[in-house]
């Protein structure tokens, strides 16, 4: 079994799957808990100054559920810590004691002026933890006090405190980002730029879940009253992914080492992220939703996969990243068609009704008389709409043409690429 | 009191009052609401739908799953009623696995189909239990159409020609309307009274005049419906009961099952109801099953089925023969009754096996054997009872024993319709007979309207 040792910013932890700052990581007793199942590292939930802030006492947590009650969205408006500082850093570096081999990260999020960073940082460090997470990503709450999110969404801002908590820190300082931005880049570029060690993304992004159907107010309230919290769970998996991997293949970015969160449940969304460049994951809803055991398949299926794949986890990192680029690089040239394998189909019917109401009619439902789903090779524009919906896995899949002409457009098949920055359609189109 | 009739053992009381309750309980208990979302699930939606194709009331089946789906079970009862007014009692008696839940396309890789039919009675078991209208009646045209017999097709047809706006009176044999719903359908399959439920519904719409006790060719005679009503529909069902053919058919223990199954289906305490100790039945459809199941469930010691022919012919489903088997009915397949003996009452009943021969017939193969019995149950089909139609039948056209109609149910007579199992070309099943209804009473608004 492949060995998921890792070392991130120097910081060895014997698996790459940290418990993210959060509930889980709330006080000794779970992260105790967390260990004793086989999580690699822990980011403590985030410190704040004295006094501690107040949490709500009514719902704190909205999901979204299939209707086999599987959570597949999730939101919470809980806040920061609300224990004294003095509690954490005692369970902290008792923690640390009891567990020298499992990382230890403090996250911390500190109003925005330097004499408060300088106090509070070496009171953390002094606890022995590995590294500080400044988190400049809770979207609820806190940012309306100028914190979280409030910070992550101006550059120049996280660029000031990252700079602070270099001053401050001697261990490595994580900047963690909120994915509430409509560029990714600008935030991560301004952590590097502050010295930031490494970026952690995302944090959880702006929602409300639903309304409730019989007072029509929306869905959780307290009192009657509700305020947009974090989302995070599965859904937020494909968010998460492209600002990774745009972080990770942007030339003023790459540099950066980046520890990769946002909707993580099974070994294969570790996977994902770490082959779209992060270092190490970090992991919440899916342990709040499972409890700590899922690190048994976390840790199980990653170290079989880089088995099979026969590769070191390092050698995964970043393994996706020269295959993402912009849509204008894409081979202009390259033709699929969808094929039906009639031995696997069922004859639901789905890919017709898809692509004839919302496509390209290119699926028959009825050939000589009989019920029959067959692509029409003259109309397929090749877009993978029937191969998504079709409940059958390997039924419909794309294959390419490589002679002849497409039937759909008449023009012979080119094996040379031509993307749209030479396309004669393009009016900006490079001559050569 | 003579000697056979001293060994016939028949009497009530043979199961306690617990074991009663358990055996007549609902056959399938109803889904519940987290139970129904996931079984709704694995419905895939399909383009022009085999489930829906396959049922011959075409209800949408998966626009009424969508909606369960979406929490919207008043919808979704609304999508399947409209189409089969009986689609709760159809949620409870259609042999699905012949139907739609055969034609779905999840049996290609899985053999698990999406249980339609007790999604279809989540959906509409609480409009039934709430009395919830989902049905409003058209403008009056002030037309009047009788509907002879309160069973489905009779019951189906009222219930539309009154959506429509037309008054209809329904005159109904017996006590009580819902015909076989009512008096003919295995009691475990329709539990808590649920026939009469349905039909309160049906009747809560207004406009129709329920007749109970009225008799078609005693009370009453086709022609005199012709003569005081716009339009007739007939949907009498079958009365009488086949013969086998036998000598001595008329000894004691020998009944017809489809009285026995309104027996139970009427008895207030069914621990008393007297049941033999070896029953014999015979024949292969679903009363056949209905009436052996009933039998062993009331604490029969041995219930033979015997069926002249294969499994793959008998009426009943795959479904209902193992239902009988897993009940510890035995079935016996190719034999056929030849005699019946006993002195005043029957004490056992020889067969012969058969066969088919190479033209497709069904011959006498001899090897007899005998089964002990104190009760001999025919299941072997019910006839229309001609008769009651009148000497002023005269132009309604009868073939094979059933009156001829065309595909909206018209028969040959102008102003008379006829639907369920009355009909030639049915499949005498309670789903059909809805759709017999429905479509004549479409067929006879137009005509009603001058279209």
């Amino acid at each position: 079994m492949a060995d998921l040792k890792t070392t991130f910013l120097g910081i060895s932890s014997p698996n790459p799957f940290w418990l993210a700052s959060a509930p889980p990581t709330d006080k000794a007793y779970n992260v105790n808990r967390a260990f004793e199942a086989g999580w690699g590292g822990a980011v403590w939930k985030t410190l704040g100054e004295d006094p501690p802030i107040v949490n709500v006492s009514g719902p704190r947590y909205g999901a979204i559920h299939s209707n086999e009650r599987r959570v597949i969205g999730f939101n919470n408006i809980e806040l920061i810590t609300d224990r004294p500082l003095q509690t954490n850093l005692d369970e902290m570096r008792q923690i640390k004691k009891d567990w020298p081999d499992r990382a230890l990260v403090a996250s911390v999020m500190l109003p925005m002026n330097e004499p408060t960073w300088a106090k509070y940082l070496p009171m953390v460090e002094e606890t022995g933890i590995d590294a500080f997470e400044l988190n400049f990503g809770c979207p609820h709450g806190m940012s309306e006090r100028g914190m979280g999110a409030a910070v992550g969404q101006v550059p120049e801002y996280i660029q000031m405190a990252a700079e602070w908590a270099k001053k401050a820190a001697s261990v490595p300082v994580i900047v963690k980002l909120t994915p509430n931005v409509t560029n990714i880049l600008p935030p991560a570029k301004a952590a590097l730029d502050g010295g930031a060690d490494a970026v952690s993304l995302i944090n959880t992004i702006n929602s409300i879940m639903r309304v409730d159907y019989d007072s029509l107010t929306m869905f959780p309230t307290t009192d009657g009253m509700g305020t947009h919290g974090g989302y995070c769970g599965e859904a937020v998996k494909p968010i998460a992914l492209n600002m990774v991997a745009e972080i990770a293949r942007t030339k003023e970015t790459r540099s950066l080492p980046i520890s990769g969160i946002g909707g993580i449940t099974d070994w294969r969304d570790a996977v994902d992220f770490l082959a779209l460049g992060a270092s190490n994951v970090q992991v919440c809803t899916a342990a709040m939703v499972y409890g700590f055991k899922i690190i048994d398949d976390l840790v199980d299926g990653l170290s079989r996969f880089l088995d099979e794949k026969q590769l070191a986890l390092d050698e995964l990192v970043g393994k996706a990243v020269p295959s993402v680029t912009d849509w204008q690089y894409l081979n202009l040239n390259y033709v699929e068609k969808a094929v039906i394998d009639q031995d696997l189909c069922i004859q639901c019917g789905r890919c017709h009704v898809v692509c004839e109401d919302t496509s390209h009619q290119a699926i028959t439902h009825t050939v000589n008389g009989e019920r029959r789903f067959e692509v029409i090779d003259s109309e397929c524009v090749g877009c993978n709409l029937c191969v998504s919906v079709c409940p059958v896995d390997g039924c419909i899949s794309m294959h390419q043409l490589t002679k002849g002409s497409d039937p759909r457009t008449g023009e012979p098949i080119s094996m040379e690429k031509a993307d749209w920055t030479t396309h004669p359609n393009n009016p900006m189109r490079k001559t050569k | 009191m003579s000697k056979s009739e001293q060994q016939a053992d028949i009497r009530g009381n043979r199961l306690d009052k617990e074991e009663i309750a358990r055996n007549f309980g609902d056959l399938h208990p109803p889904l519940s609401r987290s139970e129904a979302l996931i079984a709704a699930d694995r419905c895939y939606f399909c383009y022009d739908a085999p489930c829906t194709t396959a049922c011959p009331t075409g209800i949408d089946i998966p626009g009424f799953i969508q909606k369960i789906r979406s929490d919207n079970v008043r919808g979704s009862a609304h999508t399947i009623l409209r189409e089969n007014i009986m689609g709760g009692m159809c949620a409870r008696v259609c042999p699905t696995e012949v139907l739609c839940e055969e034609a779905c396309v999840r049996n290609t890789h899985e053999e698990k189909p999406v249980e339609i039919g007790l999604l279809q009675r989540y959906a509409t078991d609480p409009i039934f239990d709430q009395k919830t209208s989902l049905f409003s009646r058209a403008p009056a045209t002030g037309k009047k159409v009788a509907v002879v017999g309160a069973g489905p097709a009779g019951l189906s047809c009222a219930h539309r020609l009154a959506m429509l706006g037309h008054d209809v009176v329904v005159l109904n044999r017996d006590d009580k309307p819902g015909g076989l719903n009512e008096y003919g359908i295995a009691a475990y399959k329709t539990v808590d009274d649920f026939a009469q439920k349905e039909v309160e519904y049906i009747l809560s719409i207004g406009g129709i005049e329920l007749r109970n006790g009225e008799t078609l060719g005693q009370d009453f005679t086709l022609q005199e419906l012709r003569d005081s009503y716009d339009a007739v529909f007939i949907g009498i069902g079958l009365g009488s009961t086949n013969t086998i053919g036998l000598d001595r058919e008329s000894l004691s223990g020998v009944s017809s099952a489809i009285e026995y199954i309104a027996e139970i289906r009427q008895a207030k305490d069914l621990g008393k109801l007297p049941v033999g100790r070896r029953v014999v039945v015979i024949g292969g459809g679903m009363t056949a099953i209905d009436i052996a199941v009933q039998s062993k469930r009331l604490g029969a010691e041995a219930v033979d089925l015997v069926y002249r022919r294969g499994p793959e012919q008998m009426g009943a489903s795959r479904y209902e023969q193992d239902l009988a088997k897993t009940n510890g009915v035995t079935i016996h397949h190719w034999a056929r009754p030849v005699e019946l003996l006993g002195n005043n009452h029957v004490t056992t009943i020889r067969f012969e096996r058969t066969a088919l021969d190479s033209n497709g017939r069904l011959t006498s193969q001899g090897d007899p054997f005998e089964i002990t019995a104190d009760t001999v149950f025919k299941a072997i089909g019910q006839i229309l009872d001609i008769g009651v139609l009148g000497t002023d039948a005269a132009g309604l056209e009868i073939r094979h024993d059933r009156i001829v109609v065309n595909e909206t149910g018209r028969t040959t007579l102008r102003d008379v319709w006829a639907g369920g199992d009355c009909v030639a070309g049915g499949d005498d099943l309670t789903v059909t007979a809805v759709q017999h209804g429905k479509v004549a009473a479409i067929d006879i608004d137009r005509r009603l309207r001058g279209e």
